[in-house]
């Protein structure tokens, strides 16, 4: 550890640095403890309360004063986050807090939107991801994605699972059904598929449909994983195979896991990162987080008492 | 702001009592009227929807069987009819329709008394029919109208007959007589026509094999005398008239030269060999009128006797008008004989249409959809090529006459066919060029269905795909085209029932009335698309408001009109199939 001085920098906060730091109209307590969801709402700046544990971890992403805006809305407010590698990371909080949207800013995929700017860094293995010089489409390829709604393209399983590859050009028929039949078994699809990979994928159930488009993810070997709530759409069997999967592929991948579903925060992830209005709100191990937050609003959040 | 918040409190305060009396008493009311208000219950609306379908149902199906009845119709033999009139006049014939008219005071006064009773009892009505009578070389008339009240006797001849000619049009008469080289081999009626049908098939036989000599081989040495006079002309054009080029030319133009006076000779030999052989079979024919009639059998393309002929017979004349229809040519100023050069003009020139507008328009939605910005620009031009749709299609002639024909097939004629000028090859009017101008009038078909499909592409498709790190080219090709083709083939589909059905713009660019030679042939390269070519749509108007003999023609507008509407509908019926088959691909058992 302490390589990577963006972390020292960012271990040395303090609490005066955030009053410092603060020029929000509402004055913020001096007891962080008594911190309320309205004040940080309205801080700009907020400086999200990172565990120190987290600094113990060699981070694969980093997330720098990372700002964006929708148009004139703002949605992200200048967050910092480092993701541990191999390990899961859970993003929780009520919708519209900008979950999805900073998940969907590390591969880039929102640049698709119109009308999308954003501010500040944000760093994958040290190398920065926004920058003029880095090219989308190899950046996607270390980053693989699974959405809230299975979207398994309309071809056969087997087309699907390696459409990485092909998009690569690879025509080399052995390397791709050794990448298809690797893939679904790393996906735990390769037993309930295997006599009809060539068949349409659209015929395949829901959740085989999501751990295809796991299979689909993580066929390019990407260094991170990407997962926009994957069982929201899921019926409660499916969820808890999806859950199985990502326990897993924990280790050898990265993943990054938007949910809504707190148990399956606490029962899936190593971090758990709770955000609110476009900011980070507290961001540490699972466990501390659901049983020994630090602020009040995340513990109300944990605990149902809002949200 | 104060005298808005105070304004509540100047009003009267109802008593509690009158409030909840109010409230109750309209409950009541409510409940009451429920079942009153028609709109409510959605019923009114039920029946202007429904209206709305039936009116079109009906209007379409009214079309529909009035071109199907009287398309079907037009080739069954109908019987034929003697009418002798009062003043001794003779008239023979098919009965082409009857209607009731109101007879000139003039006409009425040289009745007798009580026909004028009668129609003066029939409101000064009365009643006639359409005869068509033929026989145009011997009375300058193809129908007559008879009026009932003329009418002394009618009755249906044994032996009447019915033929049709090469030329001249329909001959209706009896047989009297057959002769064989000058010699008369049979002159009853029976005899005549039992040798009739022992020599007719052969007779046909040699003439279709003179006129394919006519066509075919006569042809074949004009365009080797064509081509040697156009590259003397180039070699002129190029060289000058004292190069060595020009001379070597004018050498080899005289040898072609001779080469086919010599081939003419021999095919002139064979033709005239086998109208002398033809020309020996004449059949006599006598009219009601008493008028004899020589026929050359050759010139006979089919002969019956409808009133004895019985049902399987009628059926096979009734066959054979078809098959003549679709596969031959026509003749008779194109009210007789067959479309096949229409037909295949109308098929050729929608499969190049379709070929030219659907990448096209492809392309250019694809443009707007997926790359362009969307702003008061792409708006605009959006706007425009919906607009597009609503320009008369006349005007799309007139452009494509103007820049097609006269700009680019000018271009290309000086830059090409230098040797042919001033005889246009590309800049007239041309199979090419007609189908270019459909390709442009139906392009807002294709853009506009194309845009729709594409912007029915689920955006968790293209994310799927960008997650994958698929540049935006490679996903539009692999998920995005794929997911919109049931699209595409809907614009195709649509684009073709407009192409094909429309004549005005095809008057200016290159649909005539006959055309010499398919747009296809034998001869490379194969696709002539500079010639001008035939279509369905154009032959109608053509039959309907151009021919010579509208009568004779009238019934031939349906069954052309039948027939072109045969052609779309089979063309979007492939396409529709085309279709479902892509769209199966996409049917998912989820969601």
């Amino acid at each position: 550890m302490g390589t990577n001085p963006v972390m020292d920098k960012s271990m040395s906060t303090t609490e005066s640095d955030l009053n410092n730091a603060n020029t929000a109209t509402v004055t913020q307590p001096d007891d962080r403890d008594q911190l309320t969801l309205e004040q940080i709402a309205a801080t700009d700046n907020f400086k999200s309360e990172t565990h120190d544990a987290l600094y113990q971890e060699s981070p694969i992403i980093n997330v720098k004063n990372f700002n964006l805006w929708y148009g004139s809305k703002q949605a992200l407010f200048n967050i910092n986050m480092p993701i541990a590698e191999g390990q899961v990371t859970a993003l929780v909080g009520p919708s519209g807090c900008g979950k999805s949207t900073l998940l969907r800013s590390v591969n880039r995929i929102n640049d698709l939107i119109d009308g999308l700017h954003i501010d500040g860094e944000m760093d994958l293995n040290g190398a920065p991801i926004y920058d003029k010089s880095v090219d989308v489409i190899e950046l996607r390829k270390r980053m693989g994605m699974v959405f809230q709604k299975p979207n398994p393209f309309p071809m056969s399983i087997f087309e699907n699972v390696v459409y990485s590859l092909r998009i690569d050009g690879e025509r080399n028929k052995g390397v791709l059904e050794e990448v298809c039949e690797r893939s679904l078994r790393g996906s735990a699809l390769w037993d309930e598929v295997k006599d009809r990979i060539h068949e349409s994928a659209l015929g395949l159930s829901g959740g085989q449909q999501q751990r295809l488009c796991i299979a689909r993810a993580i066929a390019a070997e990407p260094e991170v994983l990407l997962m926009d709530e994957p069982c929201s759409a899921l019926d409660p069997i499916a969820t808890g195979k999806i859950e199985d999967l990502v326990e897993e592929l924990r280790g050898e991948y990265t993943i990054l896991m938007v949910t809504h579903n707190m148990q399956q925060a606490s029962r899936a992830s190593n971090y758990t990162a709770f955000m609110y209005l476009g900011r980070l709100v507290e961001y540490g191990p699972t466990r501390d987080i659901f049983t020994n937050p630090h602020l009040r609003p995340t513990e109300d959040y944990i605990s149902g008492r809002f949200g | 702001m104060s005298t808005t918040l105070t304004e509540p409190n100047n009003k009267p305060a109802l008593p509690r009592e009158t409030i909840r009396q109010s409230m109750s008493s309209r409950k009541k009311t409510r409940g009451n009227r429920g079942g009153r208000s028609l709109l409510a219950k959605g019923e009114p609306m039920l029946w202007l929807t429904g209206g709305g379908l039936i009116v079109a149902v009906v209007m379409i199906i009214a079309l529909l069987a009035l071109v199907i009845v009287q398309g079907m119709v037009t080739f069954w033999p109908k019987h034929v009819d003697q009418f002798v009139l009062k003043n001794g006049t003779v008239h023979m014939g098919e009965i082409t329709r009857d209607d009731t008219y109101k007879p000139e005071v003039g006409v009425l006064d040289s009745l007798p008394a009580e026909v004028q009773t009668d129609i003066a009892n029939n409101e000064g009505w009365a009643h006639r029919e359409l005869v068509r009578t033929g026989n145009f070389d011997l009375t300058n008339s193809h129908f007559h109208w008879v009026e009932d009240f003329y009418i002394e006797s009618r009755s249906q001849p044994q032996w009447a007959t019915v033929i049709e000619r090469n030329a001249w049009g329909r001959f209706y008469g009896m047989p009297k007589a057959f002769m064989i080289d000058g010699k008369v081999v049979a002159d009853t009626p029976e005899g005549t026509w039992a040798e009739f049908l022992k020599h007719h098939d052969q007779v046909r036989e040699r003439w279709h094999v003179r006129r394919a000599l006519e066509k075919h081989d006569i042809g074949y040495e004009s365009r080797k005398i064509d081509d040697a006079r156009l590259e003397l002309k180039s070699a002129k054009i190029e060289h000058g008239v004292d190069s060595p080029q020009y001379r070597d030319a004018q050498t080899n133009y005289d040898a072609v030269d001779a080469e086919v006076n010599v081939a003419y000779g021999k095919i002139r030999e064979k033709i005239n060999a086998l109208n002398a052989e033809n020309d020996k079979y004449q059949l006599v024919m006598v009219t009601t009128q008493g008028q004899e009639k020589q026929l050359g059998l050759a010139d006979v393309v089919r002969a019956y006797q409808p009133n004895q002929i019985g049902f399987g017979s009628k059926l096979g004349i009734y066959v054979s008008r078809w098959w003549e229809f679709l596969t031959d040519e026509p003749r008779e100023a194109n009210s007789e004989g067959g479309v096949f050069p229409a037909i295949f003009g109308t098929v050729a020139m929608t499969l190049i249409m379709s070929l030219m507008v659907v990448p096209f328009g492809v392309l250019a939605s694809l443009y707007l959809r997926e790359y362009a910005k969307a702003g008061p620009m792409i708006s605009a031009v959006r706007i425009a090529i919906n607009n597009l749709a609503g320009v008369p299609s006349i005007v799309f002639g007139v452009f494509g006459l103007g820049f097609f024909c006269y700009v680019v097939g000018g271009t290309i004629d000086e830059v090409f066919f230098k040797a042919s000028l001033p005889n246009p090859t590309f800049g007239t009017g041309g199979l090419l060029w007609a189908a270019l101008t459909l390709a442009l009038l139906t392009l807002p078909v294709v853009i506009v269905s194309t845009e729709e499909a594409l912007a029915a592409v689920p955006g968790s498709m293209r994310e799927g795909s960008y997650g994958c790190g698929a540049s935006k080219w490679q996903t539009i090709r692999r998920i995005v085209l794929p997911r919109a083709m049931p699209g595409v083939m809907t614009g195709a589909i649509l684009a073709m029932a407009r192409g094909a059905g429309e004549v005005a713009p095809l008057m200016l660019v290159g649909a005539v009335k006959l055309a010499p030679e398919l747009p296809i042939d034998g001869v490379y390269p194969f696709l002539h698309a500079q010639r001008s070519f035939m279509h369905l749509g154009f032959h109608v108007y053509d039959l309907g408001f151009q021919s010579q003999n509208a009568e004779a023609a009238k019934p031939m507008v349906f069954t052309t009109t039948l027939l072109l509407i045969m052609i779309v509908a089979f063309l979007n019926l492939f396409a529709i199939w085309l279709r479902a088959r892509l769209r199966r691909k996409f049917v998912s058992s989820q969601f």
